[in-house]
Order: C-alpha cells, then sequence, then structure tokens
C-alpha cells in the first residue's frame, strides 16, 4: 500500500509524500501563530514570553477581576449582538431583491455592497471617522454598530446569496398566487428554506464586529472601548500576558461560532 | 402581520372542492405588449378566454406564451393594454389579489411543509378555520386520488404524486382561474399522457377557466377546448384543435402542428397552378408578394390507382423509399425533381407496396387543400 501501485497508473503515498509534509507545514504555519498564545496564557511570568517557565491561571484571573477589561468585553459584544442584528437584516433583503430583481443596476449594486470587503480597513475607518465627526457618532455604541454593519454586510450578502441560489423562486410565486402578498410570502416561504444561510451570515457578523480593531481603534473611545481596541493598546502600552488570555478565550468563542456557521451552512 | 383576509377580494369560503362551477371567469385581453430592450416579449396581443374554456398557449421557446401566462398572473407587468378577468381590470392588481390557481413546471411544493400543509397554505391565508381546513385538504386529496398521503413530507412523493399536489394546492382555495406553465414537461412519456387526462378532468369536474402553456403540440391538441399558437410574440391563431390542424392559418401554425410538406404553387387570378398543373381549391386565393406554398400533411394523401375523383386534387411522382412502421406505411416520393414529401398509409397485410422508382399518383381531398404564402421567418 505503501509503495505499491494497486494499478498501473495508481501514484503511491511514497511518491506523494512530499505533498503531505508541504502540506502540514502549510497548516501549521497557518495555525501557529493562533496558538502559540495558548500556553503564553497559562505562564506564571510577568511578561509576555515563549515557551512559559511556569504554569498558572493568574492572567485569567486578572482579566475577571478588572473592571476595565469587563467593561471593555461589555461593549464589544453588546457592539457584535446589534451588528449582527442590524447587518443580517439589511443585508438579507439586499440579497433577496438583488437576487430578485432584474434591474441592470442590481449588478452595480451588488459590487457597491461588497464594496468595504475590498477596500483597505484602514481607509474605511478614516472615512467612516470623517463621516461621523459632524454628527457625533464617534465614541458611541450605535457609530460603532454602524460602521461594522458596513463590514459585516458583504459576509451577510455572500451566504445568503449563496442560499438563494439554492432556493426555487416559483415557489414564492406559487405562494403570491394563493394569496399572499409578497412579504408574507417571504417569511413563510423563502425565508424558512435560506435559514441556515442567514443564520450563518448572522454568526459571521457577530465575529467579525467582535474581532475588528482598525475601525475601534480610531472611532472608539472612552468608556466605549471595545475589547479589541483595549487589547491592542495594552500590547503597546504595557506587555501584559492578561492579553494572551483573553485571547485565548476569543480564538475559542469565534471558533465555536464559525464551526457552528459552517455546520448550519452546510446542513442545507 | 398579514391582512390578506383585507385584501384578497371576494375570496369564497364554500366548502365544496368540487363545486367551482358557475364561478369561473371570462379573461380578456386587449393590445398587450412587453418588450424586454430590444426583444418584443408581447406584441399587441389580443385573446379573448371564455368563461370555463380550456385555452392552451402554444408556441416555441421564447415565443411569449409564459410571458403572458405571467402577464395574467401579475407578476409581469406590460408596457400597455388590458386584461380583464370578467368585467374587472386586473392589469394593476398584485397577484395576490387577483384570485388564481397556479401550477409550476417543477411543481413549485414547499419542501419544508407537509403534503397536508402545503394545500392547507392557501386556506389559511383566508382565515378558514382548523375543521373546515382539515375537511378540504382530504378532500381536495382525494381529488387528486392522493387520500391519506397528507401526512407526507414533499421529499417523500414521487414526480407524478407531486403534480397532483400542486395541482389540488392551485384550486383548493377555487380561485376564478388556473394558470399552468408546462406543468407536465418534468413527468416521463407515459405518466405525462396519463396527467393529461387527469388535468383535463378535473378542469371539467371544476369547470373552471384554464389557461395552459405548453410547447408540446400533441399536449396541446389533447387537453384544449381551444389552443392560441403564439409566435414572436403574436398570436398567429387560436382555435379548437381539429380546425387549427386542418385550417392552419399562418405557414407557422401549419409547420408547427403535425408533420408537414410544402411544395410552392404559382397564384394567378385566384387560382393556384402547382408545377404548371392547376389544383382545385375551395374558394379564389389571394395574390401575395410572397411565395405561395401547397401545405400537405402524410395521412392526407393517397397513392391512387387510377384519375382523380370529383372532389380530389392529383398529381405525380416517383417513388423513392417505403418504409414499414407496423401500423403504417410511409411513402417518401419525389415531386418535379427535388421536392419530396411523405405519404402515410394504413397498413393492411395483403398490400402490395409499389417499386421503388415507379410513378405514382398521389391524389388528396380538395378540401384538405392548403395554400399559404410562406413567411419569410420560416
Amino acid at each position: 500500500m505503501w509503495n505499491k501501485p494497486a494499478t498501473d497508473t495508481q501514484v503511491t503515498h511514497l511518491q506523494r509524500l512530499w505533498l503531505y509534509i508541504l502540506c502540514t507545514l502549510v497548516l501549521l504555519f497557518l495555525v501557529m501563530p493562533t496558538l502559540l498564545v495558548i500556553p503564553m496564557s497559562f505562564s506564571d511570568s510577568r511578561y509576555l514570553s515563549f515557551p512559559p517557565e511556569s504554569w498558572s491561571l493568574r492572567w485569567y484571573r486578572a482579566y475577571f477581576s478588572s473592571a476595565e477589561w469587563l467593561q471593555a468585553t461589555a461593549v464589544s459584544f453588546k457592539v457584535a449582538f446589534l451588528t449582527m442584528i442590524l447587518a443580517t437584516t439589511t443585508g438579507t433583503l439586499a440579497s433577496y431583491g438583488l437576487h430578485t430583481t432584474r434591474a441592470r443596476l442590481g449588478k452595480y449594486m451588488m459590487v457597491l455592497l461588497t464594496m468595504p470587503m475590498i477596500i483597505p480597513v484602514i481607509l474605511l475607518a478614516v472615512g467612516i471617522f470623517l463621516t461621523f465627526a459632524p454628527v457625533g457618532l464617534n465614541s458611541t455604541i450605535g457609530g460603532l454598530v454602524l460602521a461594522h454593519t458596513v463590514l459585516a454586510i458583504p459576509l451577510v450578502m455572500i451566504t445568503v446569496t449563496a442560499g438563494l441560489k439554492n432556493f426555487d423562486i416559483n415557489q414564492e410565486m406559487v405562494a403570491r398566487s394563493m394569496g399572499a402578498s409578497r412579504p408574507w410570502a417571504f417569511l413563510t416561504v423563502t425565508l424558512p428554506q435560506i435559514r441556515n444561510s442567514v443564520l450563518s451570515g448572522a454568526l459571521l457578523a457577530f465575529i467579525i464586529s467582535l474581532d475588528e480593531v482598525v475601525i475601534a481603534l480610531l472611532i472608539a473611545g472612552g468608556d466605549k472601548a471595545t475589547l479589541t481596541r483595549r487589547m491592542f493598546l495594552a500590547l503597546r502600552d504595557e506587555i501584559d500576558p492578561t492579553i494572551a488570555a483573553i485571547s485565548t478565550l476569543l480564538i475559542v468563542f469565534s471558533i465555536v461560532m464559525l464551526a457552528l456557521s459552517q455546520f448550519l451552512q452546510s446542513k442545507k | 402581520m398579514h391582512d390578506v383576509n383585507k385584501s384578497t377580494g371576494p375570496v369564497s369560503t364554500g366548502p365544496d372542492v368540487a363545486s367551482g362551477r358557475g364561478r369561473a371567469l371570462p379573461i380578456s385581453v386587449k393590445s398587450l405588449t412587453k418588450t424586454y430592450g430590444a426583444f418584443n416579449a408581447l406584441n399587441n396581443v389580443s385573446i379573448d378566454i371564455r368563461s370555463g374554456e380550456f385555452m392552451t398557449l402554444l408556441g416555441p421557446s421564447g415565443s411569449g406564451k409564459t410571458t403572458l401566462l405571467m402577464v395574467l398572473a401579475g407578476f409581469v407587468r406590460p408596457d400597455s393594454g388590458s386584461v380583464l378577468f370578467g368585467d374587472d381590470e386586473v392589469l394593476l392588481l398584485p397577484p395576490h389579489k387577483r384570485d388564481i390557481g397556479m401550477v409550476f413546471q417543477n411543481y413549485a411544493l414547499f419542501p419544508h411543509m407537509t403534503v397536508a400543509e402545503n394545500l392547507a397554505y392557501p386556506l389559511k391565508l383566508r382565515s378558514i378555520g382548523k375543521s373546515e381546513r382539515q375537511d378540504r385538504v382530504n378532500r381536495a386529496l382525494d381529488l387528486v386520488q392522493l387520500g391519506g398521503l397528507g401526512d407526507r413530507g414533499i421529499d417523500a412523493l414521487s414526480g407524478g404524486q407531486r403534480q397532483r399536489v400542486a395541482l389540488a394546492r392551485a384550486v383548493i382555495f377555487e380561485p376564478r382561474i388556473l394558470l399552468m406553465d408546462e406543468p407536465l414537461s418534468a413527468l416521463d412519456k407515459n405518466l405525462r399522457e396519463q396527467m393529461q387526462f387527469e388535468v383535463r378532468a378535473l378542469h371539467d369536474r371544476l369547470g373552471i377557466t384554464t389557461v395552459y402553456v405548453t410547447h408540446d403540440q400533441r399536449e396541446a391538441l389533447t387537453m384544449s377546448d381551444r389552443i392560441a399558437v403564439i409566435n414572436d410574440g403574436q398570436i398567429q391563431q387560436v382555435d379548437p384543435p381539429q380546425r387549427l390542424y386542418e385550417r392552419p392559418k399562418t405557414f407557422f401554425v401549419a409547420s408547427f402542428i403535425g408533420e408537414t410538406y410544402r411544395l410552392p404553387v404559382d397564384v394567378t387570378n385566384g387560382t393556384a397552378s402547382l408545377f404548371g398543373q392547376p389544383i382545385k381549391t375551395g374558394g379564389p386565393l389571394e395574390s401575395t408578394a410572397l411565395q405561395q406554398a401547397l401545405i400537405l400533411r402524410p395521412e392526407m394523401l393517397q397513392i391512387a390507382d387510377g384519375g382523380p375523383g370529383p372532389d380530389e386534387n392529383q398529381m405525380t411522382g416517383t417513388l423513392r423509399q417505403t418504409v414499414f412502421q407496423g401500423d403504417s406505411i410511409v411513402s417518401y416520393i419525389s415531386i418535379h425533381g427535388d421536392h419530396e414529401i411523405a405519404v402515410r398509409s394504413q397498413h393492411r397485410s395483403n398490400q402490395t407496396l409499389p417499386v421503388p422508382g415507379s410513378q405514382v399518383r398521389l391524389s388528396w381531398l380538395i378540401q384538405d387543400t392548403v395554400i399559404l404564402p410562406e413567411d419569410d421567418q420560416t
């Protein structure tokens, strides 16, 4: 099996060994930086160091006993939740509209709405800061939610549009012919069938907001600082292993959410 | 949340699915035009569909037949024209206020609901109480011979069963008009032919005005009271199947329905001549700038023993080949050099077939003589 082809044309595992090694290296390269943080978070040292000399949970205790960190966490989760709601609603409606429209404008609308994915976030952040300044939206939860929604809508649209491609729009037409108004037909016939795409889009929106740091650095100050912003500043000012503990928690949380999203998408 | 009750207009909540008779409405379509960019999907289309009639819109793909159906359903708004259901102009009404039943080619059943839930959907929209709903669902299931399958999921149904559920769902709320868009084309041949009779029987039982779209001429001929042949966004002819077959009004209709062969004829002073030989027609012909053609169908021609009878036309040709097809024999005959036509004759066991290469006389009835100007498009 190892070096003996079953058929004349089969490539043996030995001949493919280099490919396996290469793939392993690539995968390691991808996850190593993330995984390094985890042992560091259990270190007993006062400084971020790898590998840790002794183990403790002190940095987890430090995190859970700090009012500042906990407040930032609350802000982050609040913003992420509101962003999820707003981005999922608008993104789903936009996908639906663009999916069903025959207007030629639709193609350009799709490009316009997914643009934030392509534009460097720093440019977006500067633009948002300048737009928000005159209307006083900087350093507010509302401002953060709006800014993060801009980032999250493309992700929602991509997953929902994919879901709509597998949906037979004739079903909605039949529902309408039977007496359902269009919104009601959407809610009772279309939405239940693209539900998993919508949910996985919502999870992605949540994660995007939770992980976002560049925009938060520019527009989220004072007691409206997000977790990621505070982490970034902490990293600059004081090399404190608390960050490693928080990162580990965030990694676990994000992985669970992503896995959930993948699971939902694979179900239909 | 949804105020369908307010918005669906006069919706009967009568108890009997099979009592649609008398509720059927005539449809009157006037001067409909719809363009998509430079493409004329509907070009000044007018058609009157009688109350309770089974009208088939027949045409090739892209002819505009589905666009016309979608205008009737309210999903496509035409650029101009008028659509009357009974005396009511419905052009500005959204689909859910038109009180129509629809059946699509791919059934469009709701896969997240059971069979019974699918059927109950339009009843719930009309706020029909649970017990009556169940009653009507059961009766509708019986109507399409699916009694007892209400709890099934859609995935557990065969193609034919799905089609029946789609049909039942389209009529369970007693709509005034039933619209069908190639509903049988996804079924295999045997099932399709069986369903043709079932759909027609259901129509007869309910007496509902039905508009049926298909590209299958045999299906149209089998099922319809009248057929509207559509091509290039225009209605070519509206007639009962037999008349459409025997008296096509345009060259397109003649060539789209049934097997046709054509031979060029010259028309002068109202009479036609075929390769110099005059042929008798039912009446005087009009001269046109276009080349005119004699339209012949294989089963209308006969290989004759003697000269023409008083009610017959005749021509001669050279037999090229005969093909035995079991119930019939098809002879391919060349006329005046390179024009080939086919003659279909009944098979009889003691028959002797003419030898290929021999001269044969072909006769056909004057009443079957159709001469039409050739379209430049065909």
